[in-house]
């Protein structure tokens, strides 16, 4: 798992430029599934089990947040507007890197008078001199994403991009844990552009019309001092059961197949209220005629930072829970 | 009276059950043919007198959930935590008696009191952070007996009726005032039929509709909705959105849908044949279902008829019974006209 991990965070992957990550992860899935392609927009669905029953889709996005760039300025620096949900505050001193493997470092124009900065007052130095060198390296519209190193202390995870790449982890992983056979037909499917509002999901559970779905993907906790958010989440109590968040309320036929297939096989889990954001599972229950959706979430500290943290227990938690409850009948 | 009757149900967006369980009921009673889809939006099938099988022609919906709160966390003292669901305001909040999830645990709304309070606090309307629900739970555990984080509350208010019953007051009438309109509806009898359908999650951004009318996939769809009267003493009559007691309200453009121009004269031309107070609503803001519907597939043509309603999304909010009567006989009305000469 850990090795893993470190792989799928290490790889560049902004919304929109999907294709290295996608590459990674069907090397590690490949020999473990039915079938697999990538459709129109870049998703990657890869099958198993028994497509004449009731087909469920279960979705982990694999692009992450990231800049792109608008502007070159004379002198090299480079002018940029976010991929995602990006916060300022969180940007001064950055490192990100570009696909080519160009880096760069964000800094931040004096600023006139005390406020909050805005996203044009940052720039974007990759120690170009002048604009034509800045030109050889990158283009107006080329993405970056953080550049972070991994660590793993106390069993928990500091990396770039845990938005999704976890939620990725746990579904290669629950693959590779799977039997032969399976009494249902599964769609696993890694989605591109969720960071920009749940692009990738909506078409492809359109084609694939499922009976259910279900998302992977990390969530917010309210265990560190003085939280944004008033929730009894916390890291390494186990994967979460989503309830609710702004894109969903999720259906209580699979609260319940979750909680069931938990208590079934004594995994520790917790009940998930967010108040702000959302999943695919936004996109999927909307579907043509609607599809009974929830989502399995791993608790995770500073979201949407360069460093986001995660509890390898509650990883290997969210792994058991999925693998449950794919082999049960639905 | 059904108005109050499906106005004291607790029916939040996402937790639809018991007023679909009462409509379903209803439906029953009348013998009309009706099924539920994977969200929990109810379809009933009103059949005409000839049986022409183009039920799916005209789609009406009102929606089912109403707003109100979900439990977020539980204190070490009991006290629990909560966030709102739909458009509320947190000044209507504090003090309210509430019922939590499908057991109906009695709780009220609790803040620091005044006497704790310091000046300035005195002056600013409580935010949400600074309100919890109090069941009378002594711990942490105590109260996880009897809730749990997800429950949903809903206000704990009983309808009434007001001004020699000129006058209904109740937690929901947005929308059970439509819903208690297209059963209403649904009791009449038309040369040709319609699908009905009571749709949930409105207020948290119209979901059910939306796979509703990929379902149905109607040609015309009419919106039963309650909409803000504003006619009230601190503002001017222009910025009036709605009038109580000066009949329903059509909708010209909202939010989210601008109304189909053959369907909003044609609601116009009924109310005039049949003689019928109508207004327009003035208000070019907020959502409803027809938004959502009139992007369904290959567009759909919508339109809004609302109820004028005092004090929405409170625990108390108010409105006219005559404009309710008149949206019914208007609705039904369109119905009639439109399979008659179609929409042209």
């Amino acid at each position: 798992m850990k090795e893993l991990i470190e792989t799928l965070t290490g790889t560049f992957g902004p919304a929109g430029a999907e294709n290295t990550i996608s590459s990674v992860i069907l090397e590690e899935i490949k020999p473990y599934v039915d079938d697999y392609f990538t459709d129109n927009l870049g998703n990657l669905v890869a099958s198993k089990g028994d497509p004449g029953q009731a087909k469920l889709l279960v979705a982990a996005h694999m692009d992450e947040i990231g800049l792109m760039v608008t502007y070159i300025e004379e002198k090299g620096f480079l002018r940029f507007t976010g991929i995602g949900g990006i916060r300022n505050e969180l940007l001064l001193g950055s490192r990100l890197v570009f696909e080519n493997g160009t880096t760069g470092v964000i800094g931040l124009e004096k600023l006139k008078e005390k406020k909050d900065p805005e996203l044009s007052d940052y720039y974007l130095d990759i120690g170009a001199k002048n604009a034509d060198e800045a030109k050889e390296r990158v283009k107006i519209g080329d993405t970056a994403c953080f550049l972070a190193p991994f660590a793993l202390q106390n069993r928990r995870v500091m990396a770039k991009s845990l938005d999704n790449r976890a939620g990725c982890a746990v579904l290669i992983e629950t693959i590779k844990n799977l039997p032969r056979e399976l009494p249902i037909g599964v769609y696993f499917v890694f989605t591109v552009q969720e960071e920009l509002g749940l692009r990738g999901a909506r078409p492809v559970s359109y084609r694939l019309k499922p009976n259910y779905g279900l998302a992977v993907d990390v969530t917010r906790v309210g265990d560190t001092p003085e939280p944004e958010y008033k929730m009894n989440l916390a890291l390494g109590e186990g994967p979460a059961i989503k309830v609710k968040d702004s894109s969903v309320i999720c259906h209580p036929l699979i609260i319940e197949k979750m909680t069931t297939a938990a208590v079934n096989n004594r995994i520790p889990y917790q009940f998930e209220v967010l108040e702000r954001g959302g999943t695919d599972a936004g996109a999927i229950h909307l579907s043509r005629e609607g599809v009974p959706s929830g989502v399995l979430s791993i608790p995770c500290r500073y979201i949407h930072s360069p460093s986001e943290m995660v509890d390898l227990d509650d990883m290997e938690h969210a792994v058991s829970l999925l693998s449950a409850l794919l082999q049960e009948s639905w | 009276m059904l108005i109050k009757e499906l106005s004291d149900l607790p029916g939040v967006s996402g937790d639809e059950k018991k007023v679909r369980d009462y409509i379903r009921e209803q439906l029953e009673q009348e013998k009309i043919e009706h099924f539920t889809d994977s969200m929990g939006n109810l379809y009933a099938v009103k059949k005409g007198r000839k049986n022409s099988g183009r039920e799916h022609q005209i789609m009406l919906t009102a929606h089912m959930d109403e707003v109100g709160l979900m439990l977020a966390s539980v204190e070490k003292s009991g006290h629990l935590r909560f966030y709102t669901v739909g458009g509320i305001n947190e000044w209507s909040l504090v003090s309210r008696p509430v019922i939590i999830g499908r057991d109906e645990v009695p709780g009220v709304i609790g803040a620091k009191a005044v006497h704790l309070q310091k000046p300035e606090e005195r002056r600013k309307a409580l935010q949400v952070d600074q309100l919890y629900i109090d069941i009378g739970a002594r711990s942490k555990e105590d109260a996880e007996k009897k809730v749990k984080v997800g429950d949903y509350v809903s206000f704990d208010v009983q309808a009434g009726s007001m001004a020699q019953g000129r006058m209904i007051s109740g937690k929901a009438l947005d929308n059970r005032a439509g819903c208690a309109a297209l059963l209403e509806l649904l009791q009449k009898e038309y040369e040709q039929g319609f699908t009905a359908v009571f749709t949930v999650q409105e207020e948290v951004g119209l979901r059910g509709a939306r796979v509703a009318a990929y379902r149905v996939n109607p040609e015309i769809a009419l919106v039963l909705e309650t909409t803000t009267a504003s006619d009230l003493p601190e503002l001017k009559e222009k910025d009036f959105a709605t009038t109580m007691g000066k009949g329903p309200a059509f909708t010209i453009r909202d939010g989210s849908v601008v109304s189909h121009p053959r369907v909003l004269e044609r609601l116009i031309q009924t109310a005039e044949e049949q003689n019928r107070p109508y207004q327009f609503r003035q208000y070019a803001g907020s959502f409803t279902d027809a938004g959502i519907i009139s992007q369904s597939r290959a567009g759909v043509k919508a339109g809004v008829i609302s109820t004028p309603c005092r004090y929405i999304h409170t625990s108390a909010s108010l409105l006219d019974k005559k404009d309710w009567e008149h949206l019914v006989e208007i609705a039904a009305g369109f119905v009639g006209s439109v399979h008659e000469k179609g929409l042209e």
